[in-house]
């Protein structure tokens, strides 16, 4: 094709691009939701190596079916169709095949149904990626353009599926999304010039799958959640319904009511009480983490608290201030009121949960989020923290995830910063001399999270300069939770007989403080050995490295920079493990690892099977060298989302709240890395592709490296307690710096390819697709074991490398 | 001749039921096999190195696959838990066979367990002791485990459906208590409910992996202390502290 025929074509389908593009993002995004509600939160990784799977066969699709885009308008539209029409039966479908991931040990079958769940929920993504593929294709001369459309609209996406979720319960976020693919398709029949016809067909198609969609039989659009998490278990019992259900991005909150057998929450209650718990409502976070809210009367209803292992604070003295980090559903709350406390803060991120405490339940809770004791802040933890003048004689952070899952290791993957060696530092830094920070675990044997958590500790004090950290330490276990308290200052003797007396009431162990008699540490939880208070001093003893390199689980501090706290494994251990796998072992696999690293093998497997075999001998062309064309698009895939994660997870710890963060900081870098597509479009005809590509190259280089290394303290640390506009305008502008650059090498690098072997452009396409999405998953493993920082600095070598092969 | 007929298709399912019997009793000696290897291997935590041999006998008589549903059968003397619908699962054998070796249970003892599930449990403790009562929150598993508890003709069991958190008052007190029913903490009714030197068994863990058992003993003054035990042969640390 010519110029003069180039010029004479319809409108670029710049539009339709964007707005195929933002729904297949936001459909990642849903997906990943909806994972996070049926099954966990690991699920997320599953999503991205599925969206994978069809980006990848298309990019093969179209590479063996180069001719479709001859006819590019109805083929076009097509895909765009079915995208709109598949989006929400895969889903149901994909839910028949009820896969149970604790069962892929050792069954087998599970796999298929694995199997079948990934090609079904696949295939919107193969229709949204032809359709843009197709569009490269097809335009070739103009790459940057339907590029930056491309970006752009992933871009928006990413803002419109926050707001959906923030106004739509998942499924009906689902029927939008269906209904913009649809939409994307009769835009496209304008901009293509199609006849009226069949603009009026697409549109009669498009309305009739809406009144379709509103029609369905509301048992059909039911999430079927995993009868294995606790919110299914709890409704299998007599009469026991949802009362109310909220929805956001932060997760499904789900009410339940049990009028004929109560529900009663209260994990680590001591052995010895005999008070009964209070009458409950529990609130369920996407189908299990739970926080009751107690119904209240009088003081002798929340009696039970003070027979958990958290009340332990209250019993060494009597704090004023204090503040409860992930408030929930109000139970420490009632504790420190229990307690007599006059000022009580609670913070709670879901404002949802605010508003149910404030609303439906402010009478069942005797008013306990209206109380002139208590003030509510709906704030994430550290933010809260950041930037606050005040201190405080207590700060309590709540146990809310729930033991099953955690035990399993099913957070593994979960970022965290409530439990870094920073995060310890700045809540240390807020205590009021004498006061207490508490921090509440479960108990797992063997140990893995209060350990962590004393090492974290220990950092935490040295680096704030405390000389003798064991005297600011004190750890007490029940058969099922722990508390670990960190005091501003020396634990006292009178202090130290509380805790003895306190511990000696309930059954609880003492398992460390300062000076303490071995005697104490196995009396009434009895281990097989005194593993905490073993651990413990070991961790305060003169070789700590060498505990830690010996224990077979990780207990290394978690650091902002590798912010996974869950993350207990340890390759090392492994062989043991597996070899005990069927005399009761299994349990010790932390599952949540073992799933990202099956599914970073299963993705890179996918890639070789659907890219690499089929379109090796294909991209082979006379003036293309084969390996560098790989090594350029591989390279670009891999950089660009290595910087995005990395500086999604180096902003939330400046903007805080996890949902703006990733919505600004993933919307951000895609919007302005389409602006460098549409820039380096226009500059490609006055300058040299590889000058510019070097020139991108170089300053992604300086500002990637310079943000890395300097950014929290140069910028986050002064603007902490700026106000949020602020943050997030310094944030994009930030952002925007480094993202223009980064949307200019990929377009450049295809248009090159247009001119040389245009065949080529669909195999690019694939191999670009498919290392963006492996990137996605081996970021993670990389942050694991290196820290973030370094996931950076990999993506600057990998840009660099790109410029160096540009010649292909 | 019809009459011949039968005889022979008599003679011939016969035949078959009782090669399925034989297969299931083979099954499950193979299944003691496999639990006796792996108490072996776990001895360091269970102090013994072989468990109770009326513990062994009952699993080697009691039929598991009569207790769980029909598709699960096949699977049904393997040494990995199953699951029997409603978010429920019959525990491993060798888990079921740790936890009854740990009640230390006599002829003479009555034993209380919340959270029927299977009723094979049950089935187990009413080979070794007296009476058994059981109690089941779900209740189309309760009448399920009733059924074929029934119908096997274990006539000391009793089930009753219902919230086990107070336990079962009129029984009380107990010689041993096993809490297979998931719970946020021991129901202080239990403890109350539990002889003076009497046992209680909790698996904690997730429905399918069993984390560790806890053992919660009354001693003869009423003190109440619990023993936590891995029930694999595992040490966390490598080197020596």
């Amino acid at each position: 094709m010519n110029n003069t025929q180039f010029q004479s074509e319809p409108r670029l389908p710049l539009f339709s691009v964007a707005m195929i593009s933002a729904t297949a993002l936001a459909y990642e995004v849903l997906l990943t939701r909806l994972f996070s509600i049926v099954q966990w939160h690991h699920f997320a990784y599953m999503v991205i190596s599925i969206a994978l799977l069809g980006f990848g066969a298309s990019g093969t699709f179209l590479a063996l079916k180069s001719q479709l885009v001859e006819n590019f308008k109805p083929v076009y539209v097509t895909n765009l169709i079915l995208f709109g029409v598949m989006a929400l039966p895969c889903i149901l479908f994909a839910q028949q095949f009820a896969v149970h991931p604790e069962q892929l040990l050792w069954d087998p079958a599970q796999m298929m149904r694995v199997t079948a769940v990934y090609l079904l929920l696949a295939l919107p993504f193969f229709f949204a990626a032809n359709a843009i593929g197709l569009a490269l294709m097809r335009y070739r001369h103009k790459v940057p353009k339907i590029y930056s459309a491309d970006l752009i609209g992933a871009g928006v996406g990413g803002i419109v599926i926050v707001g959906l979720l923030y106004l739509l319960f998942p499924i009906d976020v689902l029927k939008v999304l269906s209904v913009f693919g649809l939409v994307a398709a009769v835009v496209a029949g304008f901009e293509l010039r199609f006849d009226r016809i069949s603009i009026a067909i697409s549109i009669v198609i498009a309305f009739s799958l809406l009144i379709a969609l509103s029609m369905l039989p509301p048992a059909w659009l039911n999430l079927s959640i995993s009868p294995y998490k606790s919110l299914p278990q709890q409704l299998n019992v007599i009469d026991t319904y949802i009362e109310t259900e909220r929805s956001s991005p932060l997760g499904l909150l789900s009410v339940i009511a049990s009028p004929a057998v109560p529900l009663r929450h209260a994990p680590g209650l001591s052995l010895n009480t005999t008070v009964e718990v209070p009458e409950q409502r529990g609130v369920f976070i996407d189908g299990d983490a739970i926080t009751p809210i107690d119904a209240y009367a009088k003081r002798d209803d929340s009696a039970y608290l003070d027979n958990l292992t958290s009340a332990l604070p209250y019993h060494l003295n009597h704090p004023k201030r204090v503040v409860v980090l992930g408030a929930g559903g109000g139970n420490l709350i009632r504790q420190a009121l229990y307690h007599g406390t006059p000022s009580i803060t609670a913070v709670e991120l879901d404002p949802y949960i605010v508003k149910l405490m404030r609303g439906d339940y402010r009478d069942f809770s005797g008013g306990l989020y209206d109380l002139d004791t208590v003030d509510v802040q709906i704030k994430e933890a550290r933010g809260f923290i950041d930037g606050n003048p005040q201190h405080y004689d207590l700060i309590q952070i709540a146990l809310i995830d729930s033991f099953a899952a955690s035990s399993a290791g099913l957070y593994a993957l979960n970022e965290n910063y409530l439990y870094t060696v920073e995060a310890l530092g700045e809540f240390y830094a807020h205590l009021s001399k004498g006061g207490f920070l508490a921090i509440s675990r479960w108990v797992k044997l063997p140990p893995r999270d209060a350990l962590k958590l004393f090492a974290t500790a220990v950092e935490a004090l040295r680096r704030a300069g405390v000389a003798d950290p064991a005297k600011q330490l004190l750890l007490i276990r029940g058969w099922q939770t722990s508390t670990l308290l960190i005091k501003n200052g020396r634990f006292t003797k009178q202090e130290i007989a509380s805790a003895q007396q306190f511990c000696k009431t309930r059954s609880f162990d003492l398992a460390f403080y300062a000076d303490m008699p071995t005697s104490l540490a196995n009396q009434y939880n009895v281990l097989p050995e005194a593993y905490y208070y073993q651990g413990a001093k070991a961790l305060l003893g003169e070789a700590p490295e060498q505990f830690l390199a010996d224990y077979k689980f990780n207990i290394k501090p978690a650091t902002d920079d590798r912010p996974y706290f869950f993350y207990f494994f340890k390759w090392r251990t492994l062989p043991e493990i597996f070899s005990l796998r069927g005399r009761g072992g299994t349990p010790l696999l932390e599952s949540g690892y073992v799933i990202l690293f099956a599914t970073l093998i299963q993705a890179v497997l996918i890639s070789f099977v659907l890219i690499v075999l089929p379109l090796w001998k294909r991209m082979r062309a006379n003036n293309v060298r084969r390996g560098r064309m790989v090594g350029y698009f591989a390279s670009l895939g891999f950089a660009f989302f290595f910087i995005e994660i990395a500086f999604i997870q180096k902003f939330l710890l400046f903007l805080h709240h996890p949902v703006l963060a990733v919505a600004a900081v993933l919307s951000g870098f895609l919007v302005f890395a389409g602006l460098g597509s549409y820039i380096a479009g226009r500059w490609q005809t006055s300058w040299d592709a590889r000058n510019l590509v070097t020139i991108a190259v170089i300053v992604i280089g300086i500002l990637g490296l310079l943000y890395a290394l300097v950014l929290p303290d140069l910028v986050f640390e002064p603007l902490i307690g700026a106000p949020m506009p602020v943050k997030i305008t310094v944030s994009l502008t930030l952002i925007g710096l480094l993202a223009i650059p980064m949307g200019m090498p990929f377009p450049l690098g295809l248009a090159r390819l247009g001119e040389r072997a245009k065949k080529q452009i669909p195999s690019a396409w694939a191999i670009n697709g498919c290392a963006s999405v492996i990137s996605a998953i081996l970021a993670t493993v990389i942050a694991i074991h290196f820290g973030f920082t370094i996931v950076v600095l990999l993506a600057v070598m990998l840009y660099f490398l790109a410029a160096v092969i540009f010649e292909f | 001749m019809l009459h011949i007929i039968r005889i022979l298709s008599l003679l011939l399912f016969s035949s078959i039921v009782l090669t399925a019997e034989d297969d299931y009793q083979l099954q499950r000696k193979g299944m003691i096999h496999a639990i006796e290897a792996d108490v072996r291997a776990t001895k360091i935590y269970l102090e013994k190195d072989a468990l109770d041999p009326r513990v062994m006998e009952a699993m080697n008589t009691v039929p598991r696959h009569e207790l769980v549903p029909h598709k699960q059968r096949s699977k049904a003397y393997r040494n990995r838990p199953l699951p029997i619908g409603y978010g429920q699962t019959i525990s491993q054998p060798y888990i079921v066979a740790i936890m009854t070796d740990l009640l230390n249970p006599k002829p003479e003892h009555r034993v209380l367990e919340v959270g029927t599930g299977s009723g094979y449990q049950a089935a187990i403790l009413s080979q070794l002791v007296r009476q058994v009562y059981t109690m089941e929150i779900i209740e189309a598993l309760g009448k399920r485990a009733r059924r074929d508890l029934t119908k096997l003709g274990y006539d000391n069991i009793q089930v009753r459906i219902g919230d086990g958190y107070y336990g079962w008052k009129q029984h009380a007190p107990f010689d041993g208590i096993v809490v297979t029913a998931a719970a946020s903490h021991i129901p202080p009714p239990l403890i109350e409910q539990l002889k003076l030197g009497g046992r209680m068994i909790i698996p904690v863990g997730s429905r399918f992996l069993t984390q560790q058992l806890l053992l919660v003993v009354k001693d003869e003054e009423g003190n109440v202390t619990t023993r936590q035990i891995l029930p694999v042969r595992f040490v966390p640390l490598t080197g020596s502290h």
